[in-house]
């Protein structure tokens, strides 16, 4: 009895320890190493440098991919985010003909192997004769990036009281005001996490991005193909710099409603 | 709606020809309704009845199938909510949650480009005594004073119509009288037409100054609050409004003045001008209060009728009066309410009594005898839930 309490005590942070060390092996080895003072390979430590953080544009390429997949990333998830949130509106709003069908359709490319995706949208650019490159790649993740908006945002519209918009239409809104003046504001935080998700989806894509790329180079691609011969301090630095701006804006809206809620709890 | 103006007053209401179906039931069959301008008018009614049906239409929130909405004359079947000069307390107060109160009462200030939205706003929170509140989010409110704030919001519009959808269903006793007398007092003041929802039939009678009551799509009766209960021309008005003693006989003799109607033997008369009917077989109430509990058999006495003897079979005491049930064969139950004048129950389980009551206290229905259980099955909370029930599967089997 002892004995097996006395395990349990110590066995669970023990585990959660390993498990944590073992997630953060990676991380902490792509931020050490964003800091060597590397040549062509940064496999072998050859000192401390700030270097490689100063000056990230020293190899091209990393930058021009890194731009490449903001590009990518801002313009697949303003597109999908516009197109996910209309459909997303009239699914829960609205009674029409193929509405459980679309329903189900956009449930597809969640469900469907990326492989297959990818493949299946490079022979269609392919037929269609369309030349691969930033607007195939756009397209593509615009497709997949669409579906979990519609998740995101169908979870939000649903919560929303109708009798809203009509008091807005009762109070002299027309459709348009009542839109931006109550609809929008309110599906807002489901607007802006569906955005973030796709962004996200959109950035770290790879295999779908390398079927429809054609010479157009994006981070993930990047970071694969240059894996073979050796990645480039410079491509730590990126990394390292995207995962603190993560963390940075997760604890950054976590203080703030936490900021909001105790002015809440004040004045109630 | 002419915008940077007020409306000048109230306006008449004029529902013609009104029909309303949804895909698969009717909600209103045929309506024809006006409700004259300054007046606060109560439509009441069992759930389902289609009076919030009723309600969204004149707001423009439903087209009607058929028939034409006229508010002060103006032909508005065709106009948009937004467009119509009308204003309505939504059930669940429907204010929004990303604005302060202040600015959900400047709201439709706002749209219509009034001058001064804000301190119109702030006016119309001193009305509702909630101006201390103004910078506060809805959800930091109690549910009254949510209440508060969305009259507020209506209000200040100064909409001919001001549509009232049962504002009061969700308070606890206590607050929901208090916001009866509230907002009586406010349309005095500001005198603009009332139009209000609801299941309530007392808080109907101390609001309003008309009342409709409806049942199945229908108007079934339309006067003063004091009218319908006195004088209840059907029996699911004698029913809803209040409690009543229904009996069926069929007429055996006529006056000038009053007929005479046999109730298993016993000549019942009621006063012609009381009976909606003069002929053939009806039914004939009397209001429990009406009834004096008699220990022994009365004299013979044309102003007074009588019915016993009976049993009572069940006294409930309920402070200021008491609630006898009694039998009295081949009638059935007959409800009496004596006021405690004396203290100790006038009568005990068991005792023999009969009941009386002035001839000019009774009254007769319009119902045809066969179609007088007006409670028919479809207004019964079983079947409501039943469609409920299969509007949400058919909902399921679509998604």
């Amino acid at each position: 009895m002892i004995s097996k309490l006395g395990f349990g005590k110590w066995a669970l942070p023990l585990y959660a320890i390993i498990a944590l060390t073992f997630l953060m092996i990676p991380i902490a080895y792509t931020f050490i190493f964003s800091f060597n003072d590397s040549l062509k390979t940064n496999i072998v430590w050859r000192g401390f440098t700030f270097n490689k953080w100063l000056d990230v544009c020293n190899q091209q390429e990393v930058c021009e991919a890194f731009g490449n997949s903001l590009i990518i990333g801002v313009t697949a998830t303003v597109c999908a985010t516009i197109l996910g949130t209309m459909i997303a509106i009239a699914l829960v709003r609205y009674r029409f003909r193929f509405r459980s069908a679309i329903s189900l359709l956009l449930f597809l490319p969640m469900a469907t192997p990326e492989v297959v995706l990818g493949a299946g949208l490079a022979s269609e650019f392919l037929t269609a004769g369309v030349d691969k490159g930033m607007v195939t790649i756009i397209i593509a993740h615009t497709m997949f990036c669409v579906s979990f908006v519609v998740v995101t945002v169908k979870a939000r519209v649903s919560t929303l009281d109708p009798a809203l918009e009509e008091a807005g239409r009762d109070l002299y809104g027309s459709p348009n005001q009542v839109f931006w003046r109550i609809t929008f504001p309110l599906l807002l935080p489901g607007i802006i996490a569906a955005a973030l998700l796709s962004f996200a989806l959109s950035f770290d894509d790879f295999i779908i991005t390398y079927f429809n790329s054609g010479t157009t180079n994006t981070f993930p691609k990047y970071v694969y193909v240059s894996a073979a011969r050796g990645i480039p301090a410079e491509a730590n630095v990126i990394a390292s710099a995207v995962f603190f701006l993560a963390i940075i804006l997760v604890l950054i809206s976590q203080v703030s409603s936490a900021i909001r809620r105790k002015r809440l709890e004040k004045v109630s | 709606m002419a915008s940077g103006a007020f409306a000048e007053s109230g306006a008449d209401l004029e529902l013609v020809g009104i029909q309303k179906r949804f895909p698969g039931f009717t909600a209103i069959e045929h309506l024809d309704l006006t409700i004259p301008a300054g007046s606060f008018f109560a439509l009441l009614g069992p759930s389902g009845c289609g009076k919030t049906t009723t309600l969204r239409l004149v707001a423009g929130l439903e087209d009607p199938t058929e028939g034409r909405v006229l508010i002060g004359g103006k032909d508005v079947t065709k106009l948009k909510p937004y467009q119509r000069p009308v204003n309505t307390v939504f059930q669940s107060y429907a204010l929004f949650p990303h604005m302060t109160v202040l600015e959900n009462v400047a709201f439709g200030l706002r749209r219509r480009h009034i001058a001064d939205p804000l301190g119109k706003a702030h006016e119309a929170l001193r009305l509702v005594e909630l101006d201390h509140l103004a910078t506060r989010k809805p959800q930091q409110l109690s549910g009254g004073q949510q209440q508060r704030v969305a009259l507020a919001r209506a209000v200040v519009n100064r909409p001919a119509l001001l549509l009232l959808d049962e504002p009061l269903g969700a308070l606890d006793l206590k607050l929901r009288r208090q916001m009866q007398l509230e907002l009586k007092s406010i349309q005095e003041e500001v005198g603009l037409t009332f139009v209000h929802v609801t299941h309530d039939q007392e808080e109907a009678m101390t609001m309003a100054d008309t009342v409709a009551v409806m049942n199945k799509g229908e108007i079934e009766q339309l006067g003063a609050p004091q009218e319908l209960y006195e004088l209840p021309r059907t029996a699911f008005v004698a029913n809803f409004l209040g409690q009543s003693n229904l009996f069926t006989g069929k007429v055996t003799g006529t006056t000038s003045s009053a007929i005479t109607v046999d109730i298993e033997g016993v000549k019942i008369i009621v006063p012609s001008k009381r009976a909606q009917r003069h002929t053939g077989e009806v039914t004939v109430g009397v209001r429990p209060e009406k009834l004096h509990l008699l220990l022994k058999a009365p004299k013979v006495d044309s102003s007074v009728n009588v019915l016993g003897p009976g049993r009572i079979i069940d006294v409930s005491f309920s402070g200021v009066s008491t609630q006898y049930i009694l039998t009295i064969p081949g009638i059935g139950k007959v409800t009496v309410f004596q006021q405690n004048m004396s203290s100790g129950p006038l009568a005990h389980e068991g005792s023999e009594v009969w009941v009386s009551w002035d001839v000019e206290h009774g009254f007769g229905l319009a119902d045809e005898p066969a179609a007088s259980p007006k409670f028919s099955a479809d207004t019964d909370t079983a079947t409501i839930a039943l469609q409920k029930k299969q509007a949400l599967m058919s909902e399921l089997e679509e998604a």
